[in-house]
């Protein structure tokens, strides 16, 4: 199957509102898919991921915005006039029906005649590496091949968009790693548009192209994987995506994005950053500095200084627990192997980081 | 989701050996022993060998029109009443799988409340309804659909109608409890794949309710066959059924024997259709076992 051409794919969301009572479980979110492209949507639970999904879907009716798939406005169709693919959560093979089947079914649905319905179920069982398994019970199954089967029977009719609903949170840590890798390669092969919900930020980072995050129903920031981990544009956001000290304080003159600041900090000191968003004076503002951009260095110069609580050797990297001016904890992480000073607990040690990487937000 | 049970039971964690399983369900074993399978035994042996050993009970059964007739009524009542009592039962118990809190607090009250109730009572209750002058014969008249009282009570759609009423939780409760065993997730995920909302029930949420909608009718079905109170109040002798007529056998004929060749047809019917319903319809043909 070649790459589908031009917009067929594309799913756009604009100005999405779904309130449930006086909750906005998702307020005004606005997203365009490109076809072909792998879209994760990633955020705690009631962030609003699952409600947007299931807007797609046509399983939630939002009270405003649309949804458009290609150029179609598909806002009030049902589920099944969509001709979209989707994997759940929980494992929704039909039980009564062989895993063949199971994959028939959309064909069969669609009236597609016997003969053709059986080989192109065969060569979408093939695609999930599953072939001899065709005239198996799901039950008979494991988690893996079954939700590998959900896959290929969401696949086998070619729709445009293939929407994920959490597929691999019932799989242990090692087959969800494989079974990540398995559906990205798969994804780029037959050139879908993929949708895929997680709260897992180490999925979605792994495997989108693009990573919408949601809190409280807001989409937060949409970005490229690497634009979210090194430039996040908030608090949240640097929060939620890997690791992050917090540093708490406050600003003597308002700053512009990608300005150099002086905060001065509740713990007492100040601290060099740089403006992540536009921040005015006198505000409370929360720094956020990753553990591994914290270096650490021998005691005796100048500079802001720390003891060491608690020194956590991982095999590839240490990660200090230290406590700086006024009991300000934080976290730094000494990549092994480096040759860098990896300090013994109760010594004191001084603090250094490049003022871009400590990024200052509204608190 | 296998059905196959072993033969020593669990409980608590602990397996009982055959020997303690059998002492433990002995008290209820000779229950049933003294006051069901000797009583039957009894009648059966009468309906074979007294006079003399004969087969002329069971001839006469079939020989003579009028109890041939009582038979076959009993068998089309029974098949209404089962066909009239899945037919509303369904959607009930359907409403009752998708429900929660309160509203499944009240569904399952109006399906059970009954059963706690005195089938005499509720007899009682549809010939308050049907008779001559009857709720049901002064709400016709009063809306002007009929000028005189018509007869309702001692039909065969009363009969039916008063049975499926009666029986009807025994059908609602296998069908819920199967329904209620399907997870949303199914119809989602059939509708998701292109199938509307017909496609689905044929497809998948009948097949996967099948076993519990065939116990709901088998039960229905054996209690119908053999219901006494019910079709002999509401159906009067117009339309006896085979309970009545064993009933008649005994108290009013003094005929011991034929009563218990008729028992013993009616045993050998429902021993038959049980088997031949569990064949047709086992689990784990629908759902496969690892």
């Amino acid at each position: 199957m070649a790459l589908r051409d031009g917009l067929q794919g594309r799913v756009t969301v604009q100005g999405l509102v779904k309130r449930y009572g006086p909750v906005n479980a998702v307020d005004d979110v606005s997203l365009e898919v490109g076809s072909g492209e792998f879209l994760a949507l990633l955020g705690p639970s009631g962030s609003g991921k699952t409600t947007i999904l299931m807007s797609i879907a046509g399983f939630e009716y939002p009270d405003e915005g649309r949804i458009l798939i290609g150029e179609e406005e598909v806002t009030w169709a049902p589920p099944n006039k969509r001709n979209l693919g989707m994997v759940f959560q929980r494992y929704t093979l039909f039980p009564h029906m062989s895993v063949l089947e199971n994959i028939a079914f959309p064909l069969k649905m669609r009236g597609i005649g016997r003969a053709e319905r059986e080989e192109r179920a065969r060569a979408a069982l093939a695609t999930v590496r599953l072939g001899q398994m065709g005239d198996r019970k799901p039950a008979q199954l494991s988690g893996g091949q079954q939700q590998r089967v959900a896959i290929a029977r969401a696949i086998v009719y070619q729709p445009r968009v293939l929407l994920m609903d959490e597929p691999l949170s019932a799989l242990d840590k090692n087959l969800r790693e494989e079974m990540q890798i398995e559906i990205k390669h798969l994804q780029r092969e037959i050139g879908i548009t993929v949708i895929f919900v997680t709260h897992d930020q180490t999925e979605a980072l792994t495997m989108a192209d693009r990573v919408a995050v949601l809190d409280h129903g807001r989409l937060q920031q949409l970005g490229a994987p690497r634009d979210l981990y090194e430039a996040p544009e908030t608090a949240f956001v640097a929060g939620f995506i890997g690791e992050t000290n917090f540093c708490e304080g406050r600003l003597s003159r308002p700053a512009m994005p990608g300005d150099p600041i002086l905060v001065t900090l509740e713990a007492g000191g100040q601290m060099q950053a740089t403006a992540a968003q536009a921040l005015p004076a006198g505000e409370r503002v929360k720094i956020a500095l990753r553990p591994e951009r914290l270096r650490v260095l021998p005691a005796g110069t100048e500079g802001p200084t720390a003891r060491v609580t608690e020194a956590i050797y991982a095999g590839n990297a240490t990660t200090l627990m230290l406590e700086g001016q006024g009991g300000q904890l934080l976290r730094a992480r000494i990549p092994a192997g480096a040759g860098m000073h990896e300090p013994r607990p109760g010594e004191s040690v001084r603090l250094a980081w490049q003022q871009a990487d400590a990024r200052a937000f509204l608190a | 989701m296998s059905g196959r049970r072993p033969s020593a039971f669990l409980l608590g964690g602990r397996r009982y050996s055959p020997a303690s399983s059998l002492l433990l369900a002995a008290p209820f074993l000779i229950l049933i022993a003294i006051v069901f399978i000797l009583p039957l035994a009894t009648l059966l042996h009468e309906s074979l060998f007294v006079p003399g050993p004969t087969t002329a009970h069971y001839a006469r059964a079939f020989e003579e029109p009028v109890y041939l007739r009582v038979m076959l009524r009993t068998l089309g009542i029974a098949v209404l009443v089962t066909a009239l009592a899945l037919l509303l039962a369904w959607p009930l118990a359907w409403v009752m799988s998708r429900s929660k809190g309160l509203g499944l607090a009240l569904l399952a009250a109006a399906v059970l409340l009954p059963l706690w109730t005195s089938v005499l009572v509720r007899t009682y209750a549809w010939m308050v309804l049907l008779q001559r002058n009857g709720v049901v014969n002064q709400l016709l008249q009063q809306l002007g659909l009929v000028d005189a009282p018509i007869r309702l009570l001692y039909t065969q759609g009363a009969v039916v109608l008063a049975m499926a009423h009666v029986l009807l939780p025994f059908m609602v409760l296998p069908i819920y409890s199967a329904l209620k065993g399907i997870p949303e997730d199914y119809t989602r995920a059939a509708q998701m794949l292109g199938a509307s909302a017909w496609s689905t029930f044929r497809e998948v949420i009948w097949p996967l309710a099948l076993p519990g909608v065939t116990s709901g009718c088998l039960m229905v079905f054996l209690l119908a066959l053999g219901f006494f109170v019910t079709p002999a109040l509401i159906g009067g002798p117009q339309q006896m059924m085979i309970a009545t007529l064993v009933s008649q056998q005994v108290r009013e004929m003094l005929d011991w024997p034929f009563a218990g060749a008729l028992v013993g047809i009616l045993l050998v019917f429902v021993l038959a259709i049980t088997i031949v319903f569990k064949r047709a319809v086992r689990l784990d043909r629908f759902v496969g076992s690892a």
